[in-house]
């Protein structure tokens, strides 16, 4: 049986064995007028079978199925002449590709060049994939076999049914909680060890400080002019510039939103603006981004011409108008949320005292939320860093150093991009700087982070 | 139900103890009973009606509250007594649906008056609420928020000697001295609560509103504010709601019954607690409902 039909297979035994073993369990549990004779309710047993039964089956399928590539290989490369086994290992690899690709599609690819001993070895390697195949499936049905007849003999008073299936949903609880951290180290440290493999041809203190960024290395070695440079101040430059300006818009316009709508809106309106501004944030970033380059860009350019300013037609100023604009929702959402928090007895304290509302509002009801609305202000200025979009499409590509934001800069994000589009070799320096880059990325968003939350565990419960 | 079958059962020794006792109808619409006017009223109220949307929460409420008097506001939950107390500073307009008409007078000056500013008559009626609501500042800074809000004072010592009295005053001086600028949310849910009554002294209210202020508190502390209200009398008028028959004995000179919205009674305190005039302040002292 091919794989998936194994895999149903085995979902249909463990549906199977549930229905099976809870029913026998009620007939065993209730006899008439006396109390149940089982531990738990009759469902755990059948929850229990069913998991036996699916468990180990679905794990035999999934190592089997890994294991097969890597013993098919072996078989195969074993299976070839000498003279071939000698070949690097990636050689090695297509051999082994055209031998599988020949005996899968013998009509299409077969011809009468083709040397005798791949066909041999094809053969063979259909051969081993029954074999495989058919044992699998033995293996498969006698477990399930194995597990259903233990099962059955095991709906006991004695056996702790409700127990062990608890048990084993908290373990299933783990493995997913895991599955999000485990993604995370790996992404880690694959970026950290291409930064690695990055700082063995450029050193970290000239990526670090160097201001000049021109990542064309030469394809050629008697290629001109194409030296490369990977000084990565102008892009932390550009990044900032640009996330400052964002920040400059989306803080005080968020922030008063936010007050605003948490104390002086009517519950009606505030039933409108606030879903509004969350389709704000609901608008695709790619969508700012030509707003940014189509719109926003020209305008200031022909506004700047207006007033004798030569402005650059991607300026940094468009990028970050439109971004502060994109993340405005972030800090008046997050705020709303904790101006809302701020107990009503505080501000009828305030009131009973003689102050105004304007007065209680700055005395009292924003000191106390100030450490959610600093955390919320962090978090949009670590996606203001990481926002790619925007940039990519209005602030420019070319790497200048400057803080004038009427100039084109470009920012890490973007260079990533530009880096990684197309077709790349993914040895040289040029292509490895974006790895570079991205643990920069990385290391100052988690930084922002960590501050936002250390922030607001340390003077959340300064009210309560 | 109609009242006479109501009144009977209420006088009669063998009614059933353990039924409750329906008095939904009984005595409503009537006069209140007792004294509630006098000549030299601080605070007058004249035909108060609150209402909450479509629903009333005052029914009619007529009643004066003397100079350097405490006094009581008692009656079962949601009798409306927190609702008439919030009326005498206006702190029901921060309540978004709550309609209130009729008269409130402080020192013959209607506070109703569409002309009449909020934040001075918040300085002269000040309120000390049922959960001790210090905000998250400094001891110091809890006192000085009233005075600075105001503007009262110019220069640190003025300010200093009033964060000084006004503990005093509110007898925690002594317990805080030395740590004037730690959070007042580290303070004992006691302390939290003469903190609060010394954050509304500070800006020299003449009258005091009390909603419960110690139903949050231990025996001990209850003692030591109930102490402290018999002091405070001598320089502020107190209305003071509470739920402890006890307490209301206790520590102030009137009594007044509340009831389903409606005032029902108000008499000299003593009078109220030994001989009342209305049967419905008679069962809710002996602890018929309640």
């Amino acid at each position: 049986m091919k794989t998936p039909t194994l895999i149903i297979l085995t979902l249909l035994c463990a549906a199977g064995a549930y229905i099976l073993v809870r029913n026998r369990a009620s007939d065993i549990a209730y006899r008439a007028g006396k109390k149940p004779a089982l531990h738990s309710l009759p469902y755990y047993y059948g929850m229990l079978s069913a998991l036996w039964c699916a468990l180990p089956c679905l794990l035999i399928v999934f190592v089997w199925t890994v294991l097969d590539d890597y013993a098919v290989h072996a078989a195969i490369v074993n299976l070839l002449p000498e003279s071939v086994q000698a070949l690097p290992a990636s050689e090695i690899d297509l051999v082994v590709n055209t031998v599988i690709n020949l005996a899968l599609y013998p009509n299409a690819l077969l011809s009468s060049s083709t040397p005798d001993y791949l066909i041999q070895a094809g053969q063979d390697y259909l051969r081993w994939q029954q074999l495989s195949q058919l044992s699998l499936t033995v293996v498969v049905l006698v477990s399930l076999f194995l597990a259903f007849s233990l099962c059955w003999a095991r709906i006991k008073p004695k056996v702790k049914a409700r127990q062990q299936v608890e048990r084993i949903f908290q373990w299933a609880l783990l493995l997913c909680a895991s599955i999000a951290i485990l993604t995370t180290i790996g992404i880690v440290l694959s970026v950290l060890f291409e930064s690695l493999r990055f700082f063995q041809s450029v050193s970290f203190f000239e990526f670090i400080f160097g201001t000049h960024w021109s990542p064309q290395t030469a394809l050629r070695i008697d290629q001109v002019g194409a030296s490369g440079a990977f000084g990565a101040v102008p892009l932390f430059v550009g990044t900032l510039l640009i996330s400052f300006i964002a920040m400059l818009i989306a803080v005080p316009v968020g922030l008063m939103s936010a007050i605003y709508l948490s104390e002086y809106a009517t519950p009606q309106l505030r039933a409108i603006v606030k879903p509004m501004l969350e389709i704000l944030a609901g608008i695709p970033s790619v969508v700012y981004g030509f707003f940014a380059a189509l719109t926003v860009a020209p305008f200031i350019r022909q506004s700047g011409g207006f007033l004798g300013l030569e402005v650059s037609s991607e300026s940094a100023l468009a990028a970050g108008l439109v971004m502060g604009v994109m993340i405005i929702p972030f800090v008046s959402s997050l705020s709303d949320d904790v101006l809302k928090a701020v107990p009503q007895s505080l501000r009828d304290g305030s009131l009973g005292l003689g102050a105004t509302q304007s007065e209680t509002i700055k005395r009292v009801v924003i000191p106390a939320a100030l450490p959610g609305i600093v955390s919320g202000v962090l978090l949009a200025a670590s996606r203001a860093i990481g926002e790619t979009m925007i940039v990519v499409m209005a602030a420019g590509l070319a790497a200048h150093l400057t803080v004038n934001p009427l100039e084109s800069v470009t920012t890490i994000t973007v260079q990533i991009v530009t880096l990684l589009v197309g077709d790349q070799e993914f040895d040289s320096p040029k292509t490895l700087s974006a790895f570079a880059l991205g643990l920069m990325l990385f290391t100052v968003t988690l930084a922002l982070n960590y501050v936002a939350l250390y922030v607001v565990r340390q003077y959340r419960e300064e009210y309560e | 139900m109609n009242s006479k079958s109501g009144y009977n059962r209420l006088f009669d020794p063998m009614a059933e103890t353990g039924q409750a006792l329906d008095f939904s109808q009984h005595g409503l619409g009537q006069k209140t009973v007792g004294n509630p006017f006098s000549v030299k009223a601080k605070m007058s109220v004249r035909n108060l009606n609150v209402y909450y949307d479509d629903k009333q929460a005052i029914h009619d409420v007529s009643l004066d509250i003397n100079r350097n008097e405490v006094m009581a506001m008692i009656g079962p939950s949601g009798c409306g007594k927190s609702t008439f107390l919030r009326c005498l500073n206006r702190m029901n307009d921060t309540i978004e649906n709550c309609n209130v008409n009729g008269e409130v007078t402080l020192d013959e000056q209607d506070i109703y008056h569409k002309k009449q500013d909020v934040v001075p008559l918040r300085a002269r009626v000040g309120i000390v609420f049922q959960k001790p609501n210090p905000f998250p500042k400094s001891i110091y800074e809890n006192v000085a928020y009233g005075p600075k809000v105001h503007g009262l004072v110019s220069r640190r010592a003025q300010l200093d000697e009033i964060v000084e009295d006004s503990l005093r005053k509110a007898s925690l001086w002594d317990e805080v001295k030395d740590r004037l600028f730690s959070p007042g949310t580290g303070l004992s849910g006691g302390q939290q609560q003469r903190l609060c009554i010394a954050r509304t002294i500070a800006v020299s209210p003449e009258v005091i509103l009390m909603d419960e202020p110690c139903s949050a508190l231990d025996p001990i502390a209850t003692a030591r504010i109930e102490e402290l209200m018999a002091e405070l009398s001598q320089n502020f008028t107190i209305a003071i709601v509470t739920h402890s028959m006890q307490q209301a004995a206790r520590v102030s000179s009137r009594t007044a019954y509340f009831h389903m919205g409606r005032l029902i009674e108000v008499n000299d305190t003593r009078r109220v607690f030994t001989n009342p005039e209305h049967e419905l302040t008679e069962a809710y002292i002996t602890g018929r409902f309640g």
